[in-house]
């Protein structure tokens, strides 16, 4: 607990001095609250608000959830693939690579067009934002896995898949995590991406409505809400690896 | 019975001749020791004794039947311990009979059965880092013998120690052979440990490796740390030290 507190105190002062500086500009200057609110009106704006917010809040927690959901399944699948055929490997591989330079801009309206406001097409945008760094560092996990490893169990008589699992997967554990907090990270970004492209609730279009209409506190406000929930998701990462490797805490004590 | 005889056994990598025409013959409870100098071919010899690889010319016989990873007669102990740090010690003492198949459950008492003999109780629920380095290595070796194959491999299995630590290791396991007779295969460079522990020294060539001499030691059973000092063993040393120079001097003139 002491070492949270610790790595959490330089970022919560610059964060300090950053909504300070801010703070005292905007009343300093007598800024118009259209162009930039105060953090204080944007709290107190948000707080008033916090009803609605809420309500926005949970379809693109929703999004985010079960987007992230399928693009977990995937990366496993797809990794796994990867690993066990090097034919998969030599096919997929680059194309993945290259499916990394689709700008999620373009395709974003396009799957609104194809399968409309619902919740389908926002999954598939935090899907497609979230796969790559996580398939990616788990295929690199498993062929990270020590060759003398595999030499010792290959001359056990272990098959591959109970290599697979005896070894290569939790060899791939620390990268799985990596690979994890990048994406989960953009998980919630990309769900607030797709909501902007077309939806009927949720941050994205609750951003848009509220700017449209000149509040430019609670754009600011929704943007707040949408980085805790990217906070707590990271910091849901860091729960779950010590729940899921518990040797981790026992090394070097 | 001889557990292990090699007959005239070749092996080359394209135009890399590692071994040439290497006789090499082990009894049943018979330690014996294999020294040569460094990239004399000693793991390519490992790779065929275990199975791993197949000889160009020549036979690998493992009681009569020629050595495959799929008859399970070879037990290898690699040089580097190769304990997992998401196990526990007791289920990476486990590991090898769990990737044979074995259920987990009887595994685990299998190797906890041996706990004691090897000098590691208490310390089943001990994550490997939690270890010292011989232990590490005692934890390693009863991974191995716990498979109870009718031929032990031990690929240099206290060169990564200090040299007190391996002083006592070698000590420890001319004690535990005593005990269990097991058919021993021991590749090292450290002179000092052939002697102290093998009936027999096979002394390699550089490459393309074959056995020059085969040397007894005449040292009576049990052994212990006086041997260290016995005229035989400065005897033993010198001629296995001769005939290693020897096979080095022949090859730079």
């Amino acid at each position: 607990m002491t070492a949270l507190l610790r790595s959490l105190w330089p970022p919560l002062l610059v964060l300090t001095v950053v909504v300070g500086g801010w703070q005292l500009y905007v009343s300093a200057a007598g800024v118009d609250p259209m162009t930039l609110p105060s953090p204080a009106r944007v709290v107190e704006q948000g707080w008033l608000n916090r009803e609605e917010l809420w309500a926005q809040t949970l379809p693109t927690l929703q999004e985010t959830l079960l987007g992230f959901a399928l693009s977990f399944a995937a990366a496993w699948l797809v990794a796994a693939l990867l690993d066990f055929s090097s034919a998969a490997r030599r096919g997929l591989y680059p194309l993945l690579v290259a499916s990394q330079t689709i700008p999620i801009v373009a395709v974003a309206p396009l799957l609104i067009i194809w399968f409309g406001f619902g919740l389908l097409p926002k999954m598939l945008v935090v899907t497609l934002t979230t796969f790559f760094p996580l398939a990616a560092n788990l295929a690199a996990g498993f062929a990270a896995t020590d060759r003398e490893a595999m030499r010792l169990l290959r001359s056990l008589g272990a098959g591959r898949w109970r290599a697979f699992r005896l070894v290569r997967v939790p060899s791939a554990m620390p990268y799985f995590f990596a690979g994890l907090r990048v994406s989960i990270t953009y998980a919630v970004v990309g769900a607030v991406f797709a909501e902007y492209a077309g939806a009927e609730a949720g941050l994205g279009i609750y951003m848009q409505a509220q700017k449209s209409a000149f509040r430019t506190d609670l754009v600011f406000a929704a943007v707040g809400v949408t980085a805790a929930l990217s906070i707590a998701l990271f910091g849901a990462t860091y729960l779950l690896q010590r729940l899921v490797l518990p040797w981790e805490r026992k090394v070097g004590k | 019975m001889s557990s292990l005889r090699i007959e005239g056994v070749g092996k080359s990598f394209g135009e890399l001749e590692v071994l040439r025409d290497l006789e090499l013959t082990v009894d049943q409870g018979e330690f014996a020791a294999v020294i040569g100098p460094s990239g004399s071919g000693k793991s390519t010899l490992f790779n065929l004794v275990s199975g791993l690889d197949h000889p160009t010319s020549g036979r690998v016989l493992v009681e009569d039947a020629p050595a495959s990873v799929e008859s399970g007669k070879v037990a290898y102990m690699p040089q580097k311990d190769l304990l997992f740090p998401w196990r526990t010690v007791l289920d990476n003492t486990a590991l090898g009979l769990e990737a044979q198949g074995m259920r987990k459950k009887e595994a685990r008492a299998r190797a906890d059965a041996l706990f004691a003999d090897f000098g590691l109780d208490g310390f089943q629920k001990a994550y490997p880092s939690q270890l010292s380095g011989g232990m590490r290595q005692r934890a390693a070796l009863l991974r191995t013998v716990v498979l109870e194959r009718p031929v032990l491999l031990l690929d240099e299995p206290f060169g990564a120690l200090d040299s007190l630590t391996r002083t006592d290791m070698q000590l420890w396991l001319a004690d535990m052979w005593q005990r269990h007779r097991w058919t021993v295969v021991l590749v090292t460079h450290d002179i000092r440990e052939a002697v102290l522990l093998a009936d027999t020294v096979h002394v390699l060539s550089p490459r393309p490796a074959t056995v020059v001499e085969r040397i007894d030691v005449p040292l009576p059973r049990p052994r212990g740390a006086a041997d260290f000092t016995a005229p035989e063993f400065a005897a033993t040393e010198r001629r296995v030290l001769e005939t290693l120079r020897g096979t080095t001097a022949v090859k730079a003139a």
